[in-house]
C-alpha cells in the first residue's frame, strides 16, 4: 500500500472494453429505477452519495499519498450549507450545491494550510482532530446547526421551473446525474499534469521538489479540491436524506469512506466507489438483516480486507490481470527507475519557480 | 477586583479542567510513546478505555473493595489488550504504518459493536465508593470530593509515569528507542520486546483511566472515539513521544475544552480548534519537541 516506485507514469487510458464496461454500467444505473424497488433504490443513491464522499478521500490518501479520517467534516458543512441554503434561499438542487461546494472548499483552504504541512501519520491524527471537532461545532453551535436535533430540509427542486422531487426514483436521477459529471471531472483531474504531480510528491516529494514543484502549493490544492467534493457530496445528501445532524459529521462516516477507499484499492476511483457499495451493503442492507449488527460486520471485513487485500480490490483486477507482473512493488525510491514523463504544463509550472535547464535528470529525453 | 471575581465564577471549572486533562493524559502518553517509538498509531486505544470503565461499572459495589478489584481487573484487562492488539500489528509492520493504524481501526468498530451488543445504548452511570459520593467545600463552591481524590491519584500516577520515563534506566532505553531505534538495536536490545512493553503499558494507564474516570465521564457508545480524539489532539499539541509533552497538552486541553464550555459554551470547540491551529503555528512539532533521527 505504501510501496513506491520511482517512476510516475499516466494512468493508463481506458481502451475499447473499458468504455464499453462503464457504458453499461452508466445504462444499468441509469434504467435501476424502473426495475428495482425504493428500498434498494434509496441504498442506491446513498452508495452514490457516499461514494463521491470517498472519492474525496481517495484523492487524498490514495492519489496525493495523504491518509484522512476527517472528509466529514467537509462532508458535513457543505450538508448544512446546502441545508440552510434549501430552507433560507431556494429550493434549486443547482444553487446548493454551488453553495455547498463554495463554503466547503473555502474552509478546507483555510483549514488545509495548518494540515498540508505535515505528512504520513501526524496528518492522519491531525486530520481526525478536525472531523471531531467539526462534530463538536455542529452539536454545539445550535443557533446555526440546530445541535443535536438537527436540520431538516424541503424536498429539491433540481433546476428552477422543475416540480419537487418527491420520489426516490427521481432523487435518484438528480443524484445519479450530478454523480456522473463529478465523476467525469474528477477522473479527468487525477489524469491532468496536477494529478499526476499529486502521484509523483506521493512517491517521491523530494525528487518533485528538487526539480521545482511547488509542493505545499499543489497539496493545498488537492486538499481544497478534495474538501469542495465532498462538501458537493453533502449538498446531494440533503437532496436524497432532506436531513443532517451532527452524526452526519462524524468519526464514524470518515472511517467508513477510508474504508471503502481501503476495501477498493487506494488510487482507483472506480474502486473508491465499488468500496463503498460493499460497506453501505454490509452495514445496512446485510446488517438490517443481522440484528442491526451492521457496524461489527463491517468491522470484520475491514480486519480481513486489511490483512488479506493490501491492494483492494483493484489490486484483484491487476493481480489476475497480470500475474507477478508488481515487480516495481520491491523498487525504492532510490532505485531510481524511468525518468518521470511530465506534460508540457507542468513542466512550464516547474520552469516559473527557476531557469528551464534545472529540472535535473528526471526531464523528458 | 473583576479578576478575582471571575476566578471564583469559573474556579469549579477550572477544576474541571484539571481532572478531565489528567483524564486525557492517562490515554495520551500510551499513544505518544507507541507512535514515537514504532509510528505506530493505536486507534483502538479509546476502546481500552471504554473497557475499563465497562469493567468499573460492573465491579463497582459503593465500596473500596468494589474499586480495588476493579483497579486489578483493570491491569489484567490492559496487559490482555495491549499484547492483543501489539501482537495483531506486528504482522503488519513490513506493509507500512498506514495499514497498522488501518487495523487498529478496524478492531475499534468490531470493540464499540460488541461493547453496544452486551452494554446496550445508554450512558451507564459508573458510582464513586460510598465515601466519596457527596462534595467537598473549596474556596466557597460545593465540588464533588470524588473529582479531587481523582485528581490526586491521576497526578500521581503522572508523576510516577515521568520519573520512571526521565530517571530510570528503563525510561533511558524507551527514550533511546524513540530518538533512534537502529542505534539501540546495535547496541543489542531486542527493540520488539521494549515496544511490546511500552504498548502493554500504555494499554494498562488507558485501561486505568477507564476505572478510575468512569464515575467523572461514564461508559457508553461514543465515548471511545471521544477520548481518543481528545487525546490525539492532546499530542499533536504536547508533541510526539515525550511524556512532558503529553502532560503539558493534557493539562492545557483541558483547560482549554472544559474552560470554553462553560466561558462560550456555543463556541467551545472552535476554541479548541483555535488552540491547536495556533500551537502548531508557532510550533509545528508541538509543544515539546523530540529530536528523532529515526524515520
Amino acid at each position: 500500500m505504501t510501496a513506491t516506485t520511482g517512476t510516475v507514469t499516466r494512468p493508463p487510458a481506458p481502451g475499447r472494453l473499458a468504455v464499453l464496461a462503464i457504458a453499461a454500467a452508466v445504462v444499468v444505473l441509469g434504467v435501476a429505477p424502473w426495475v428495482v424497488d425504493s428500498y434498494v433504490i434509496s441504498l442506491a443513491s446513498k452508495v452514490l452519495v457516499l461514494g463521491l464522499l470517498a472519492m474525496s478521500v481517495n484523492l487524498l490518501t490514495g492519489v496525493a499519498g495523504l491518509p484522512t479520517l476527517g472528509q466529514a467534516a467537509y462532508f458535513g458543512v457543505g450538508a448544512y450549507a446546502a441545508a440552510l441554503t434549501a430552507r433560507t434561499v431556494t429550493q434549486a438542487g443547482l444553487v446548493q450545491l454551488a453553495v455547498a461546494v463554495a463554503v466547503s472548499a473555502a474552509v478546507a483552504a483555510v483549514t488545509g494550510i495548518a494540515v498540508v504541512r505535515t505528512r504520513g501519520i501526524t496528518f492522519l491524527m491531525l486530520t481526525l482532530a478536525i472531523g471531531e471537532l467539526a462534530y463538536s461545532v455542529a452539536l454545539e453551535w445550535s443557533s446555526v446547526t440546530g445541535g443535536s436535533d438537527g436540520r431538516a430540509a424541503p424536498h429539491v427542486v433540481p433546476l428552477p421551473g422543475m416540480g419537487e422531487l418527491r420520489l426516490d426514483g427521481y432523487i435518484y436521477l438528480w443524484v445519479l446525474a450530478v454523480f456522473l459529471v463529478l465523476f467525469a471531472l474528477v477522473s479527468a483531474v487525477v489524469r491532468s499534469p496536477f494529478g499526476l504531480a499529486l502521484r509523483g510528491i506521493r512517491d517521491n516529494e523530494a525528487r518533485l521538489r528538487a526539480a521545482g514543484y511547488p509542493v505545499t502549493r499543489y497539496l493545498l490544492g488537492a486538499y481544497t479540491f478534495a474538501g469542495g467534493l465532498a462538501g458537493a457530496a453533502g449538498a446531494l445528501w440533503i437532496s436524497s436524506q432532506q436531513f443532517v445532524s451532527p452524526s452526519e459529521v462524524g468519526f464514524t462516516v470518515s472511517a467508513m469512506a477510508l474504508i471503502a477507499v481501503v476495501i477498493g484499492g487506494l488510487g482507483s476511483m472506480s474502486g473508491a466507489v465499488a468500496g463503498t457499495a460493499v460497506v453501505v451493503l454490509t452495514r445496512d442492507y446485510i446488517g438490517g438483516q443481522l440484528d442491526g449488527r451492521g457496524p461489527l460486520l463491517l468491522g470484520i471485513v475491514f480486519v480481513l480486507a486489511v490483512y488479506l487485500l493490501p491492494r483492494g480490490l483493484a489490486g484483484l483486477r491487476t493481480a489476475f490481470a497480470r500475474p507477478r507482473a508488481a515487480g516495481a512493488r520491491g523498487a525504492g525510491p532510490a532505485a531510481g527507475g524511468d525518468p518521470p514523463t511530465r506534460p508540457p504544463a507542468v513542466a512550464a509550472a516547474a520552469g516559473r519557480r527557476g531557469p528551464s535547464d534545472s529540472d535535473g535528470p528526471g526531464t523528458l529525453p | 477586583m473583576p479578576v478575582l471575581g471571575w476566578l471564583d465564577t469559573y474556579l469549579v471549572s477550572m477544576v474541571d479542567g484539571v481532572a478531565f486533562g489528567l483524564l486525557y493524559f492517562t490515554l495520551a502518553v500510551g499513544l505518544s510513546l507507541v507512535f514515537g517509538m514504532m509510528d505506530v498509531l493505536n486507534l483502538a486505544h479509546g476502546t481500552l478505555y471504554l473497557g475499563g470503565a465497562y469493567v468499573a461499572y460492573l465491579l463497582s459495589d459503593g465500596g473500596w473493595t468494589g474499586l480495588a478489584v476493579g483497579l486489578g481487573a483493570g491491569v489484567a484487562l490492559g496487559l490482555a489488550g495491549g499484547a492483543l492488539l501489539a501482537a495483531l500489528t506486528q504482522p503488519l509492520a513490513r506493509r507500512g504504518h498506514l495499514d497498522q493504524a488501518l487495523l487498529t481501526l478496524g478492531l475499534s468498530i468490531i470493540g464499540a459493536d460488541l461493547f453496544l451488543l452486551a452494554a446496550g445504548g445508554e450512558t451507564l452511570p459508573a458510582e464513586a465508593p460510598a465515601g466519596l459520593r457527596g462534595s467537598v467545600e473549596l474556596a466557597g463552591h460545593a465540588y464533588p470530593a470524588y473529582r479531587l481524590v481523582f485528581i490526586g491519584i491521576a497526578a500521581a500516577l503522572a508523576l510516577a509515569v515521568y520519573l520512571v520515563f526521565e530517571r530510570s534506566s528503563l525510561g533511558a532505553l524507551v527514550r533511546a528507542t524513540v530518538a533512534d531505534r537502529d542505534m539501540v538495536r546495535v547496541l543489542g536490545v531486542d527493540t520488539r520486546k521494549v515496544l511490546f512493553g511500552v504498548f502493554a503499558a500504555g494499554a494498562v494507564l488507558a485501561v486505568l483511566g477507564g476505572v478510575l474516570g468512569a464515575p467523572i465521564l461514564g461508559p457508553g457508545p461514543g465515548v471511545d472515539a471521544h477520548v481518543l480524539v481528545m487525546s490525539l489532539v492532546v499530542v499533536v499539541v504536547g508533541g510526539l513521544g515525550s511524556v512532558r509533552g503529553a502532560l503539558l497538552g493534557a493539562l492545557l486541553v483541558g483547560q482549554v475544552d472544559t474552560l470554553g464550555r462553560a466561558v462560550a459554551p456555543e463556541y467551545a470547540a472552535f476554541l479548541l480548534f483555535g488552540a491547536m491551529f495556533a500551537v502548531l503555528a508557532v510550533r509545528p512539532r508541538g509543544l515539546v519537541s523530540v529530536v528523532r533521527t529515526a524515520p
